[in-house]
């Protein structure tokens, strides 16, 4: 399992959580390192093509410029869409504080 | 082995559901009634449902009868009931991908295909369980507990659409939707013995799916027979301005030229997908299904599609990294659960810490680090290219084919706990079907009879992009000369 270590470390795991807003016990730390090197292991496949002469594709159907005809119509009604958020103020979605500012 | 739980739909399939009660012959709610029963008798074991919806079906189904009544015909689908994979928006009604990040909401709009189905003359009996989020193989990531396989329930439905898949073995409904990423349709079609198909990407409005993997998912239809999933297809195939990827092309009746066969079809086998990892025993139905094929008067020959087994490393990398992205609107703030802290960064941390479970939270680290700073070329940059290796491999193997011929599940069903602890060794599962949604194309599971535990195989039908006119011909001489259900344990 030394190449697996490798391939990303408990540090790698603990920052790419940080960055997806998700708080890992150490144990769920350990858990996902093995994991992760594991898939990335299976990657490895891929990882070693040359493909450097292969343009990529991001999506399958060849589609682009997509706009509609500029148009009136329904659009969600906003009472129905604030009923549904964990709070809300003044007809708008409410946070707690942001950037150190008291709430 | 348990009892299994398998049943054939009380009513007959939807195509002799929606004649009989257009004709008069039969109420749409004594069709309704009948499947309730039958939800009522055994959903406690499969546990195919999030949300049986008895009293909405009900009314939707007395209405259709006082249409009917008065001379109105609803549709392709009247009376038909339909059930709903729970990542399929219904307004008012909840819609939770079977998270708990989700509980609770209710969403303020419909699917574009629940607004089609209903518009048909459907009738929605329930939203049914999936893995989390769609990802998943055996509908076991699913914050409500598993699914289980109608026909062994100590076995797994396949998943993500494992709710879908088992409701209609049990006979809870004649047809369901499912959205399938990565086989998500189609491998819990061939675990639990129904027809599943995967259409051409954009060939059915994402309106309203909630999106895993943006540039793979598409949204189809479970049935227990070939021309029942072409009905279905018939109602939701079509352009749809709210979905910018939906493809603005007219489309064709599917279910029009369904029995015309497969004379002068060429079908290719794929190599690739039929040595190691296959169990000897799902391969040698292929093979008859192939020989069942040229039988009916199609070439069959062998395909080869070099890169389709590097399909899996690369949807591994892009399907994660399109869910990071996708699943950081789940933070608090609009819907859903809110874990409440001082800030609003902890307050996103909390809520997201608590509101997803372990296979999503692998799959959004995955994601973010596939697409991190430092590893960005490595791997989603070379997957990509991957990606367009699939592509032209497929290309190349329809200049000499019509249709491509594969199995859709290396196994028939394993046992539920089987693949819990090794995420990689459950995602192996889907080494046959990942290639179709990287290349968008279009693929059908038909069961073709069983394992040699007793337990169903379904066969994967491939074909180009917008090729399933003939796709769904061929399943339709494969579903004929598959061995009897009879003979599927039961």
């Amino acid at each position: 399992m030394a190449a697996m270590s490798e391939r990303i470390t408990r540090d790698d795991v603990a920052h790419v959580a940080t960055l997806a807003k998700l708080a890992l016990s150490d144990a769920e730390l350990d858990e996902f390192t093995e994991q992760l090197a594991a898939v990335l292991d299976h990657a490895a496949d891929v990882e070693a093509l040359d493909v450097a002469d292969v343009a990529p594709t991001a999506h399958p159907y060849p589609l682009s410029n997509v706009l509609r005809a500029d148009e009136l119509g329904p659009t969600l009604d906003r009472d129905e869409v604030l009923a549904q958020a964990p709070a809300v103020a003044d007809g708008r979605f409410s946070v707690p504080a942001i950037l150190g500012e008291e709430p | 082995m348990s009892a299994s739980l398998a049943a054939a739909p009380p009513q007959g399939t939807a195509a002799e559901i929606a004649r009989s009660v257009r004709a008069g012959e039969r109420s749409a709610r004594e069709v309704l009634d009948a499947h309730l029963a039958g939800v009522e008798a055994t959903e406690g074991e499969v546990h195919a449902f999030n949300l049986v919806l008895a009293d909405e079906a009900r009314a939707a189904a007395d209405a259709l009868d006082v249409r009917i009544a008065a001379g109105e015909d609803p549709g392709p689908l009247a009376g038909v009931p339909v059930a709903l994979k729970d990542n399929l928006c219904t307004r008012g009604i909840p819609t939770t991908c079977s998270s708990k990040i989700l509980a609770g909401w209710r969403p303020p709009y419909d699917a574009t295909v629940v607004q089609l189905l209903a518009g048909a003359g459907a009738v929605t009996i329930g939203k049914t369980n999936l893995d989390e989020f769609a990802m998943g193989s055996s509908t076991e990531n699913s914050a409500f507990g598993p699914t289980r396989n109608p026909h062994d329930p100590t076995r797994v439905p396949g998943g993500s659409s494992g709710g879908s898949a088992a409701a209609v073995a049990a006979g809870f409904a004649p047809i369901s939707l499912g959205s399938d990423t990565g086989g998500s349709i189609r491998q819990p079609a061939a675990l639990c013995g129904v027809v599943g198909l995967k259409p051409t990407y954009g060939l059915v409005s994402r309106y309203g799916l909630i999106a895993f993997a943006s540039s793979l998912d598409q949204i189809g239809p479970f049935a227990t027979t070939v021309a029942d999933a072409a009905l279905v297809l018939d109602v939701i195939a079509g352009h749809d301005p709210h979905d910018s990827t939906s493809i603005p092309e007219p489309v064709p009746s599917y279910s029009a030229t369904l029995d015309r066969g497969v004379e002068g079809l060429r079908i290719g086998l794929i190599t690739e997908l039929m040595g190691e990892g296959i169990a000897p025993d799902v391969a040698a139905r292929v093979r008859e299904a192939a020989a069942a094929l040229e039988a009916a008067g199609a070439t069959v020959g062998e395909a080869s599609v070099p890169a389709a087994r590097l399909g899996l490393s690369a949807y591994y990398l892009i399907a994660p990294a399109e869910a990071s992205s996708n699943l950081a609107r789940y933070d608090g703030v609009r819907y859903g659960l809110r874990v409440d802290a001082p800030t609003t960064g902890e307050m996103m941390t909390a809520t997201r810490t608590a509101g997803f479970g372990a296979e999503v939270k692998r799959r959004i680290m995955l994601g973010t680090y596939a697409l991190s700073a430092g590893y960005y070329d490595a791997y989603y940059g070379k997957a990509l290219k991957v990606r367009t290796l699939i592509i032209r491999d497929f290309a190349a193997a329809y200049e000499h084919f019509d249709l491509l011929l594969s199995p859709t599940s290396p196994t028939t069903a394993f046992a539920l706990g089987d693949k819990t602890a090794d995420p990689l060794s459950m995602y192996l599962n889907d080494v046959c079907t990942i290639p179709t949604n990287l290349s968008g194309d279009a693929a059908i599971s038909v069961p073709f009879g069983t394992g040699d535990d007793g337990l169903p195989v379904g066969v994967q039908l491939l074909a180009p992009a917008l090729g399933e006119v003939a796709m769904l011909r061929a399943a339709a001489v494969v579903e004929a000369a598959a061995p009897r259900n009879a003979e599927v344990r039961a």
